[in-house]
């Protein structure tokens, strides 16, 4: 099992990385698109803000790595803004064109104090998982809720959370696995 | 709202972990991978961990301690300590830390909390505020800055900080209880998460201080006996706060 974790210059990736080799998977941070093509499963973390992010992403080519794999049914997972990022577009920052991997956009969390940061219960499934964003996914393709928000998303080869699995705990980590076992 | 989260704290110098009363006297309590873990297995919803000695030529050691760190924890952890541009948190952050807190740099040069907000999303910037009396202090708390705390946290809100960890300096290491009057006002002045830290002693005391801020900072109360965090915990849930299933 090879995974390949989205490196466009920003955020912490080291603590995905570490949680996927802690499985037993063999994990590479890349920003060549053949590599994130090709892998048995790849990673699109995400820390920062929508606009950046997206321009790293077209810069290495990137985007449409992405876009083809999900295409070709290889397994995709997308991480809090890696989630917001794969949705058609997203508030932040004026609006930002998104990678449509996903129906839906990124608005800003209304109510309760924002970021929103903290464990919070999944459902289905039960288990808190560890939140850190200040937008949500308003999309069809939802699949998971916490406290009203959008907690996972999927279509496709492609599952979008919005939580932090890799800071998760057991929890986590156990997500990771099943992630991993699809591929 | 998420569930209340339990933050212990770990003050570091020169790569260990250290403890002062009131800020000062510091005292050699054990080792941030080793306690880190401990506190991780007991229940941790996240770390902190503050170098309170930060120099330049120390800040090659404390990438190296987060990187260790990081890739022994799998719960979220905030670096603080010595922060002066946008380039130390990056580097912080590509080491494996979460949030970046910072104290005296935002207050010599406010403008620093957007750059780092844009940068790096509000989520990772925690500004930590020392207060006595109702006013700000910095460095280490030593000194008075004549800022007034609410305004303080509220200019800090309005520049892109994600968190306020707010200290009160009289109550910090006393382990008499948080103090809750500081607290509640600043939590009701901002929309953004607040921590509580400062004085916790108690269950009573930390639980008091989760009806006011989302999370509470613990350092004396658990740094001589890890496994005391799982009895906190135990004991937090019987006075119904409900924190998270950790297993």
């Amino acid at each position: 099992m090879n995974v390949a974790v989205c490196d466009y210059g920003a955020g912490n990736v080291r603590s995905v990385v570490v949680a996927l080799e802690r499985l037993g998977a063999r994990t590479r941070v890349s920003s060549d698109p053949a590599a994130v093509r090709a892998a048995d499963v790849a990673v699109l973390p995400g820390v920062g803000s929508a606009a950046s992010a997206m321009a790293a992403l077209r810069e290495r080519g990137l985007d449409g790595a992405l876009r083809e794999r999900v295409l070709a049914g290889r397994f995709t997972l997308g991480i809090c803004l890696g989630l917001q990022l794969a949705l058609e577009e997203s508030d932040e920052d004026g609006g930002v064109d998104g990678l449509g991997l996903l129906p839906g956009r990124a608005v800003l969390l209304r109510g309760g104090r924002v970021p929103r940061i903290g464990w919070a219960e999944v459902a289905p499934g039960g288990d808190a998982f560890y939140f850190a964003h200040s937008y949500a996914a308003e999309t069809p393709a939802a699949v998971a809720h916490s406290e009203g928000v959008v907690a996972a998303a999927e279509a496709g080869s492609f599952l979008g959370v919005q939580f932090h699995p890799e800071k998760s705990g057991a929890a986590g980590a156990r997500f990771l696995e099943r992630c991993l076992s699809r591929a | 709202m998420p569930l209340p989260r339990l933050i212990p704290c770990l003050d570091v110098a020169g790569g260990r972990v250290v403890k002062g009363v009131r800020f000062e006297g510091l005292a050699d309590v054990g080792d941030p991978v080793e306690l880190g873990a401990a506190y991780s297995d007991a229940g941790a919803d996240e770390l902190v961990f503050l170098d309170v000695k930060a120099t330049l030529d120390r800040r090659r050691l404390l990438l190296d301690l987060v990187s260790r760190i990081a890739d022994r924890l799998a719960i979220p952890f905030t670096v603080g300590g010595g922060l002066r541009e946008v380039g130390d948190a990056e580097a912080l952050l590509r080491a494996g830390a979460d949030k970046v807190s910072l104290n005296t740099a935002a207050l010599e040069r406010p403008a620093l909390v957007g750059e780092l907000a844009r940068r790096l999303g509000s989520q990772a910037v925690v500004v930590a505020i020392d207060t006595a009396g109702g006013r700000v202090f910095t460095r280490a708390g030593t000194e008075p800055t004549g800022r007034e705390v609410v305004a303080w946290a509220r200019e800090a809100e309005e520049r892109g900080a994600g968190e306020i960890l707010l200290t009160s300096i009289d109550a910090d290491g006393t382990r008499e209880g948080y103090d809750l009057e500081v607290t509640r006002a600043v939590a009701e002045a901002v929309s953004i998460p607040l921590i509580a830290s400062g004085g916790a002693g108690t269950a009573r005391h930390v639980a008091d201080a989760l009806e006011v801020a989302q999370a509470a900072l613990l350092a004396s109360i658990v740094h001589e006996n890890p496994a005391r965090l799982a009895a906190l915990r135990t004991e937090l849930r019987a006075l119904g706060v409900p924190l998270r299933d950790a297993a």
